[in-house]
C-alpha cells in the first residue's frame, strides 16, 4: 500500500487513496482489464482513478451505478468493461431515471461521458440529470453539525472522530472522490458541473445523414455509426491505453438509450421474422468486445416488452453482462394489490456476471420492489 | 478440474477417453463452470487444447484457471493451448479490415456466412506437430459457446456443419475430443437454438446438462446436473446411463451431492 501512496498522482486521488487503502482487499490476482500500457504498476491503476474501487470479491475494478442500493444488489457496483442492460418498464417512466443516475454519477466523479440517443438530444438529457446531495442527508445527525461548523477546531470530534478521516465536503460543488452518491430527483444538476465535465453526444438524426463508407454487413446503419463513434472516442482519448497517457486515467461511461427501438432503425419491435434480426445482437457483441479492452462501463436501456421475437430477448440477455428488469405497476392489476401499495414497481435482477470467478455475489433477497419518493429512488 | 465431477464421470486426467464429443448445455442457469472444468482437466491431462472463447476474455479464464490449478499463460506460451479470443478478434476485424482470411470472417458478411475459416483455424491449430517436440496426448477442441454464433448471424445448419467437420477431423482422424457449450433457451421459442441443441444431442457421447432448480432460487444448492452417457453410433436397445446430481459452486470447487442430500438440509 505504500507503493500506492507514492504513485498516486493528482489532488483528487489523495482522498481516494486513503479510502481505498482502508478497504483495498486486493488478492494476488491481477485486475482484469486493459492489457495495455504496462508502464504503470498494477496498484497505481487501481487507486488512481476517482470514483472507482476494487471489488472485495475478485479485485475487479468497479464503478458506481449512481444508486447505492443497486450497487449493493450487483455485488458492489458495475464492473469496468461490462454492460448493464436495463429492460425498460412498460411506459418508460423509471428506466430513464436509472439512466440519468448513471450519468450523474459520472459527472460528479469526473468521468468522461458518452451519451447516445435516438430520441432526445444528449445535451438535453444532460440538463435533466438529478442534482447530487452533497450535504449528505443520509449521514447521521452529528455529521450535519460537522458540516455546518467546518471552520471550527477538531476538538468537537471526540465522539464522532471517525468522520475526520473522510474527505471534507466543500461549499461549492466539486467532483467528489467517494463511491456512490445520493441524488435529489426533484432538482436539476448545477450548470457548472455539466460544464466542468467532459462529454460526447451521439444523436442519431444528426449523424445518420452522412454517407457511409463501409461494406454492407448485416448490422444496422445506425448501429454501425454508433460503434464507430464509440471506437473513435475510446481510441482518441486513450481509454484503451493506446496512447500513453500523461494525464490521469479515467473511465468512460457510455449510456445508450432505447436501443432496439424503432427510432434506431431496427425493426425487431414490430415484426417477428425480421430481416435484420441479428443487428442488435451483433451490435451488443461488438460493444462488449470494445468495452472489454478499455476502461469503460456502459448502460443500455432496451424496450424488451416491445420486442416480438422472444428468442431475441433471450439472446440479448445472454450477451449482456448484467441485466436488470423493471416492471412498473402502472396500468397493471398489481397496482391495487395491498402488498404493493407503497411501491411503484418491481425490480428483477436477471443476470449478474461471474467475472474472474466461478460464483457471483447474489443477494439473499430476490423479491425487490422500488419506489420513487419525492427525492429518492429506493429499492427494498 | 473438480475432483468430485471426475469421480462422477469416472475419469481421471491420466485416462482421458478419446474420440468423444461432449455436449454441455445449461438451462436457466449458467453452465460456464463446466467449461472451466474441462479446460483445466484437459490441460492437466497433457492434451493439446484449442479453445475458441467467444464469450469472455482471456484473463477471465486465466484467473479462474489459476484457482483450479492450471496456468493458461504458460500453456499458451509453450504451445499446449491455442486460444482464440472472440471479443478481441471481433473488434479487430470489424474496425480494421484485413485482407487475409480471419477465423471470424463471418462477422463482416451480410448474409449468414459459413464457418469455414473458423474450421480451418481449428484444423491448423490442432494438426499434429512433426518437429518432434513434447508430444501432447490428444488434441481437444473446446468451444464456449455455440449459441453466440447463432446470435451473430450464422445459421444453425452452418454451426452444425462446423461441428461435423470438426468432429470428423478431431475425433476420427486425430482421435481427440470435442467439447462444446450450448445454451438451452427453454421456453423462449428459439427455434434455431433448439435445432442446434437437438442435433448435437444426437451426435454426442456425453451430455452434461446444468439446470436451475425447478423450485426456484436457493442459496445452498445452485442447480442440478444431469449426466447422460450415450452411444450415438450403435442404436441398440441398451439404455443410456443417466445420473442426476445437485451442485453448489464454491470459490474453487464445485461440490456435488445426491438430490435432497445437500449439507444445508441434512
Amino acid at each position: 500500500m505504500a507503493a500506492a501512496a507514492t504513485c498516486g498522482t493528482g489532488t483528487r486521488s489523495t482522498g481516494s487513496v486513503v479510502v481505498a487503502a482502508s478497504r483495498n482487499n486486493v488478492t494476488s490476482f491481477q485486475r482484469r482489464g486493459p492489457r495495455a500500457s504496462g508502464t504503470d504498476s498494477g496498484c497505481s491503476r487501481l487507486v488512481s482513478i476517482a470514483g472507482t474501487r476494487p471489488s472485495v470479491r475478485n479485485g475487479q475494478l468497479l464503478v458506481s451505478t449512481g444508486l447505492p442500493a443497486l450497487d449493493q444488489l450487483l455485488g458492489g457496483g458495475l464492473a469496468v468493461g461490462t454492460v448493464l442492460l436495463i429492460e425498460e418498464d412498460k411506459y418508460n417512466i423509471y428506466s430513464p431515471l436509472l439512466f440519468k443516475y448513471f450519468l450523474a454519477e459520472g459527472i460528479v466523479t469526473g468521468h468522461t461521458l458518452l451519451v447516445a440517443s435516438a430520441k432526445e438530444d444528449p445535451a438535453d438529457i444532460l440538463q435533466e440529470l438529478p442534482a447530487p446531495l452533497l450535504d449528505d442527508n443520509c449521514k447521521k445527525e452529528c455529521d450535519e453539525d460537522i458540516c455546518n461548523h467546518k471552520t471550527e477546531s477538531n476538538i468537537k470530534m471526540k465522539i464522532a472522530w471517525r468522520y475526520q478521516l473522510l474527505p471534507k465536503m466543500e461549499a461549492r460543488p466539486v467532483s467528489s472522490s467517494r463511491f456512490g452518491h445520493y441524488y435529489d430527483v426533484s432538482k436539476r444538476i448545477p450548470q457548472e458541473l455539466i460544464e466542468a465535465s467532459k462529454w460526447h453526444g451521439f444523436f442519431l438524426p444528426e449523424k445518420i445523414s452522412s454517407t457511409l463508407n463501409v461494406e454492407p454487413c448485416s448490422l444496422n446503419h445506425g448501429y454501425i455509426k454508433l460503434l464507430q463513434f464509440i471506437q473513435n472516442i475510446i481510441y482518441e482519448e486513450g481509454f484503451d491505453g493506446s496512447n500513453p497517457q500523461k494525464k490521469q486515467k479515467n473511465i468512460l461511461r457510455i449510456g445508450i438509450q432505447n436501443l432496439g427501438s424503432p427510432l434506431w432503425g431496427d425493426d425487431i419491435c414490430w415484426t417477428e421474422n425480421c430481416d435484420s434480426s441479428h443487428s442488435l445482437t451483433k451490435f451488443l457483441y461488438m460493444l462488449r468486445g470494445l468495452l472489454r479492452t478499455s476502461l469503460s462501463a456502459c448502460i443500455i436501456t432496451v424496450p424488451t416488452h416491445l420486442i416480438q421475437n422472444k428468442a431475441i430477448i433471450a439472446r440479448v440477455t445472454n450477451l449482456s453482462d448484467t441485466v436488470v428488469g423493471l416492471e412498473s405497476f402502472i396500468g397493471s392489476e398489481k397496482e391495487t394489490n395491498p402488498l404493493y401499495k407503497d411501491y411503484h414497481g418491481l425490480i428483477h435482477i436477471r443476470q449478474i456476471p461471474q467475472l474472474n470467478n466461478l460464483i457471483y455475489d447474489v443477494s439473499d433477497v430476490k423479491d425487490l420492489a422500488f419506489k420513487l419518493k419525492r427525492k429518492l429512488f429506493t429499492i427494498e | 478440474m473438480f475432483p468430485e465431477l471426475n469421480n462422477l464421470l469416472n475419469t481421471t486426467p491420466d485416462q482421458a477417453e478419446q474420440g468423444k464429443l461432449t455436449l454441455l448445455c445449461d438451462a436457466k442457469t449458467d453452465g460456464s463452470f463446466l467449461v472451466h472444468h474441462f479446460l483445466s482437466f484437459y490441460l492437466k491431462a497433457n492434451c493439446k487444447v484449442c479453445f475458441v472463447a467467444l464469450i469472455q476474455s482471456f484473463s477471465h479464464y486465466n484467473i479462474v484457471g489459476q484457482k483450479l490449478g492450471v496456468s493458461l499463460t504458460t500453456a499458451r506460451e509453450c504451445g499446449q493451448l491455442v486460444f482464440l479470443e472472440g471479443l478481441k478478434s471481433a473488434v479487430d476485424i470489424f474496425f480494421r479490415p484485413q485482407e487475409d482470411p480471419h477465423p471470424l470472417q463471418f462477422l463482416r458478411e451480410a448474409n449468414s456466412g459459413n464457418l469455414q475459416p473458423l474450421y480451418e483455424f481449428v484444423q491448423e491449430a490442432l494438426k499434429p506437430m512433426d518437429s518432434g517436440e513434447a508430444a501432447w496426448r490428444c488434441p481437444v477442441l473446446l468451444v464456449d459457446d455455440l449459441s453466440v454464433l447463432l446470435s451473430l448471424g450464422v445459421g444453425a445448419v452452418a454451426v452444425l456443419d462446423f461441428v461435423h467437420y470438426c468432429r470428423a477431423t478431431v475425433c476420427r482422424e486425430q482421435k481427440g475430443n470435442v467439447v462444446a457449450l450450448v445454451h438451452d433457451s427453454g421456453d423462449a421459442e428459439d427455434e434455431e437454438n433448439d435445432i442446434l441443441l437437438n442435433g448435437l444431442g444426437h451426435q454426442s457421447h456425453l451430455i452434461l446438462r446444468a439446470e436451475g432448480l425447478a423450485t426456484g432460487f436457493c442459496k445452498d444448492v445452485h442447480g442440478q446436473l444431469r449426466i447422460l452417457w450415450r452411444r450415438p453410433s450403435q442404436p441398440t436397445a441398451q439404455r443410456d446411463r443417466s445420473l442426476t446430481y445437485q451442485y453448489k459452486i464454491q470459490d474453487k470447487n464445485v461440490s456435488f451431492f445426491a438430490k435432497g442430500m445437500s449439507p444445508a438440509v441434512l
